[in-house]
């Protein structure tokens, strides 16, 4: 093995020194050493890794949390308000008994990483770590190893049959230099469904991993509006493995965000699968610095599988939009359906998108499509909507929020897109300038 | 209502001047229509009384019911009472045709100091004059103008016209694109708003949209002035013999 440049060793192993490993004598023990090796090895991104040429990773690195004071969000109603479901809190990654309802669901069994690892969940073992190592395969993903490692908690849930309701894990923010590390898995039976949505900002620093396992004819919708925190810095990984005929839909609200990066990394394993990834950000850099990165990678290794990236970002006063998405279509992935999509507004000429599209393809009979666009608000529509008597700031919201409505479109339940769309309203109103 | 005073504005780009001193008085209560060949200025006109950018006033004025217009943005002017019908409806994928109006017509309100209308009001009062304009509930929920055809999107400005009870309506080349029944249908939807505190500006290439709207008095535009005015026969001499021969007496 190649050693590792000076540098980056030294970052690596400043950062780890600083870590804890939690109790070793769980289920999870495997898991976490094998993680611990991985990153050990291929040691913490720097900034000459091609993968984070946009998005310096240096504040996500940094041994001393980069601080964040807490966010009063209390001017509008909570995400998610009036949709009926289980809420599991989180205060700057601990777990608030208190404050979240009982464990107890129909078609569902929710537990703790942290309160079971005495315990041994078979069907946990299989998917913690594991679907993280799976999407190490070609990139490595060295933030994911470290929360796989140490993650102190993370929510459980196993999917039997259809949940009765959605689960909710909300995040609240309260001190200023909090950075936890949560792993959340999601096991997905046969036939079975559930709709998982997590709601603000976990810490002033975040790194959280959720692995979503679905088996065959399986459903899984994931909703997430990361809060509004300005000065955050959020490293988050959505991993999927989907079964045959299962349906995986994940779509992220992201307003503000000093430096977010979300990656979503999705694998077909069994045919007629489709999965939806979708994403909206917003940010203006008049108030605070936003970074904001949306990073895919989709491989199809089963047949006739549909795959569909919808991400938009609204650029606004030197705001940083980065996309990089990528289609592996592997040879035998016949029939498969490949679409992605990126696209941003740019509202002023400070702000900047920058795109990096890949498909990568190896079988024949495939129909795979994408495109980026960089764009800045469209001044037909807006002569038309002012024509009408819409002041000027309202009609560049309503071409705002036309923009982003595709992206909400991807939402299966109305009531939670309407409760995101209230969000960006509220931050439209809020940013009228 | 509308009066126009030697009106001059050129192409902002080019500084091509398109309109060269247009006088022209619309009283409330009356249709006035201005005809011309290609190119005469007319939609120009139309544009500069709108607000569209693009266009530079190098000289003259323009006032709606006494106030200077071409001083007021464009959001003003249609709060004042001004409205433009389209020649092209624009297309908004992602804006709610209801929501739109809605904006619009409480917008408005707000502007001139009115109060607002409830959703319940708004919806009985929308889905009495789309009923009117044969706009099925269906058109109503989709974004504005998409996916509509040429008659559709004009009878959705007709709606609108319906909807904001302007002052004063500018129609550019609304019959341009329609069919004899959807014209009808949009005639009809114009007459009804035909009010002695209202105004109408109707530009058109051809007479045949004068057959179902009767004007009041009928100009002859050409080369960036209002070359010849009349009543309602001046339409049916360019029906008959084009513009030629107007433009040559008037040379």
């Amino acid at each position: 093995m190649m050693a590792l440049p000076q540098a980056k060793q030294d970052a690596t192993e400043a950062r780890l020194a600083a870590l804890t490993l939690p109790v070793q004598d769980g289920w999870t023990r495997a898991a976490r050493a094998d993680a611990l090796a991985r990153l050990t090895k291929s040691g913490l991104p720097g900034p000459r890794d091609e993968y984070w040429r946009w998005t310096r990773p240096a504040e996500l690195n940094a041994v001393d949390v980069p601080g964040a004071a807490p966010m009063d969000e209390s001017d509008e109603a909570p995400i998610f308000d009036g949709i009926d479901a289980l809420s599991l809190v989180f205060r700057d990654g601990v777990f608030d008994a208190e404050a979240s309802d009982d464990l107890t669901l129909e078609g569902v069994e929710i537990s703790r990483l942290s309160e079971v690892q005495g315990a041994d969940i078979h069907w946990a073992r299989e998917v913690y770590g594991a679907l993280e190592l799976r999407g190490q395969d070609p990139v490595v993903r060295p933030f994911a190893a470290l929360n796989t490692a140490f993650a102190s908690d993370g929510v459980l849930i196993r999917a039997t049959g259809k949940a009765a309701k959605p689960i909710c894990i909300r995040y609240v923010h309260e001190k200023s230099d909090s950075d936890p590390i949560l792993h959340h898995v999601v096991k997905v039976e046969e036939g079975a469904e559930v709709t998982l949505l997590e709601a603000g900002a976990p810490g002033a620093r975040f790194n959280t991993v959720l692995e979503a396992d679905i088996a065959d004819r399986g459903t899984f919708h994931h909703v997430r509006a990361q809060g509004r925190n300005r000065d955050r810095r959020a490293n988050t990984h959505t991993f999927a493995r989907l079964g045959e005929e299962s349906v995986c839909k994940s779509f992220t609200l992201s307003l503000n965000g000093a430096l977010t990066r979300n990656e979503h990394i999705i694998e077909f394993t069994g045919d007629d699968a489709a999965a939806h990834v979708a994403g909206a950000a917003i940010g203006d850099g008049k108030v605070a610095k936003f970074h904001h990165d949306d990073t895919v990678f989709v491989t199809h290794d089963a047949v006739n599988c549909e795959s569909r990236q919808v991400f938009k970002k609204v650029l606004k006063n030197g705001a940083l939009g980065v996309f990089q998405g990528k289609i592996l279509v592997k040879a035998g992935a016949q029939k498969t359906d490949g679409y992605q999509i990126s696209q941003s507004l740019l509202l002023d000429g400070d702000s900047q998108f920058l795109a990096k599209p890949e498909l990568e393809i190896y079988a024949d009979d495939v129909a795979c499509s994408h495109g980026s666009t960089t764009g800045s608000i469209d001044e037909e529509m807006l002569f038309y909507l002012k024509a009408r008597g819409v002041p000027h700031a309202r009609a560049m919201d309503l071409l705002v929020l036309a923009f982003l409505a595709e992206t909400l479109a991807e939402i299966e339940e109305d009531a939670i897109a309407e409760s995101l769309r209230t969000r960006l309203e509220n931050w439209l109103e809020r940013h009228a300038d | 209502m509308l009066e126009i005073k030697n009106l001059h504005a050129s192409l902002e780009e080019e500084g091509k001047e398109i309109l060269k001193g247009v006088n022209l008085t619309v009283e409330a209560g009356k249709v006035h229509a201005i005809m011309g060949p290609n190119g005469s200025g007319k939609s120009t006109l139309s544009y500069v009384l709108a607000g569209r950018e693009g266009y530079e006033v190098t000289e003259g004025s323009a006032t709606l019911l006494g106030e200077d217009v071409l001083d007021m943005d464009v959001e003003e002017r249609a709060a004042a009472g001004m409205f433009l019908a389209f020649q092209y409806p624009v297309e908004i994928p992602g804006v709610g045709n209801m929501t739109f109006m809605r904006t619009a017509v409480n917008a408005q309100r707000k502007a001139r100091g009115e109060e607002e209308m409830s959703s319940a009001e708004f919806l009985k009062v929308i889905r009495e004059k789309a009923k009117e304009m044969q706009i099925d509930a269906e058109m109503l929920k989709r974004p504005v103008n998409v996916g509509f055809s040429g008659g559709e999107k004009k009878r959705n400005e007709i709606l609108q016209m319906a909807m904001l009870e302007p002052k004063l309506c500018i129609m550019d080349e609304t019959d341009s694109g329609l069919d004899v029944d959807a014209m009808k249908l949009v005639a009809q939807g114009v007459n009804a708003l035909r009010s002695p505190d209202r105004g109408f500006l109707v530009i058109t290439h051809y007479q045949r949209l004068l057959d179902h709207i009767q004007p009041d008095v009928v100009h002859i535009m050409s080369d960036g002035r209002i070359v010849k005015t009349g009543g309602p026969e001046l339409a049916l001499e360019v029906e008959k013999n084009g513009y030629t021969d107007i433009l040559k007496e008037n040379a």
